[in-house]
């Protein structure tokens, strides 16, 4: 091997990579944080699906009074906060790999990672306040679909 | 892989003893179809997440509406496909697990097809525990 690169311009195997001087590498963070996101989603989302889908009427249970029940607890709503910080950001950098190795075109690639952004911005605005601002015992609502802690009219 | 594979041959040269065909050390293998199957789980599990926080978001505009979108997910059709969903969420969440281990336990590399079938297994488990009291719940609704 007399030179580091081809006749195309392309490195020859085992030369030294090239690192960009400065600056943060953010597909390592990327790589980092689907890993550590990872463990901790597998917690959260197996204790979400148990507490919904095998405790109690399981799916049968759940309506606006049991989820009123549960927002009534911070516990409950910095769990599904983090869930869902950690699980949308997961999945849009995990889907954000896909469109790297399947939209062929650089037009195809910024439309598809453009969208997965405003997916993921409003998504996550919409989920922080919602959990934020529910109210349990919106008024005027009867009082047979609301959650037992609230008061009666 | 025997010491004829990783012997005294020129890199790059193929090992004149090996009967397999070359490249295949990973294609169609666990390996493979760990890694074309957690990508599968992803996609259908990402975009569930999107309606999912879509269907959540109701209980701020009223129990009625909220309370209308839950029914449509007690249906018979609907349950098959909560109990499709959530053996993808523990295939991707076992299998996440393998790759952590793949990537930062020493011996990762070196077991993990065995891991793949731990996956598997515990996977089996899950779905054992799951699919029966989350099919019970929701045909039992049935003509109610």
């Amino acid at each position: 091997m007399s030179s580091t690169t081809d006749t195309l311009g392309l490195a020859s195997p085992r030369s030294p990579r090239s690192t960009p001087t400065g600056g943060v590498n953010w597909e390592k963070w990327g790589w980092i944080y689907m890993r550590a996101s990872g463990v901790i989603l597998v917690v959260l989302i197996f204790g979400h699906l148990f507490v919904n889908l095998m405790l109690g009427d399981g799916i049968k249970g759940i309506d606006f009074a049991f989820v009123g029940g549960k927002y009534a607890a911070p516990f409950w709503q910095i769990w599904d906060t983090a869930m869902l910080w950690l699980a949308l950001i997961h999945g849009a950098n995990g889907m954000r790999t896909l469109v790297n190795d399947y939209a062929t075109h650089v037009v195809t690639q910024r439309v598809l990672k453009g969208a997965l952004l405003f997916s993921v911005i409003t998504l996550l605005t919409l989920g922080t306040l919602v959990i934020y601002t529910f109210d349990p015992c919106p008024a005027g609502a009867p009082a047979n679909l609301l959650a037992s802690f609230c008061p009666v009219v | 892989m025997s010491k004829t594979e990783t012997g005294s041959h020129a890199p790059g040269a193929l090992s004149p003893t090996s009967k397999r065909p070359a490249g295949t050390l990973y294609r169609g293998n666990e390996g493979m179809w760990s890694w074309v199957l957690h990508r599968i789980t992803g996609i259908a599990i990402f975009f569930f997440l999107l309606v999912h926080i879509l269907d959540t978001a109701l209980i701020r505009v009223s129990p009625e509406a909220y309370n209308a979108v839950m029914s449509s997910y007690k249906n018979p059709i609907m349950g098959l496909g909560e109990t499709a969903l959530v053996g993808a969420i523990a295939f991707h969440a076992f299998n996440g697990l393998r790759i952590i281990l793949v990537d930062f336990w020493t011996k990762g590399p070196k077991y993990q097809k065995v891991m793949f079938y731990v996956v598997i297994g515990l996977w089996v488990v899950t779905m054992l525990g799951f699919a029966p009291r989350h099919l019970i719940n929701v045909f039992s609704e049935v003509g109610n």
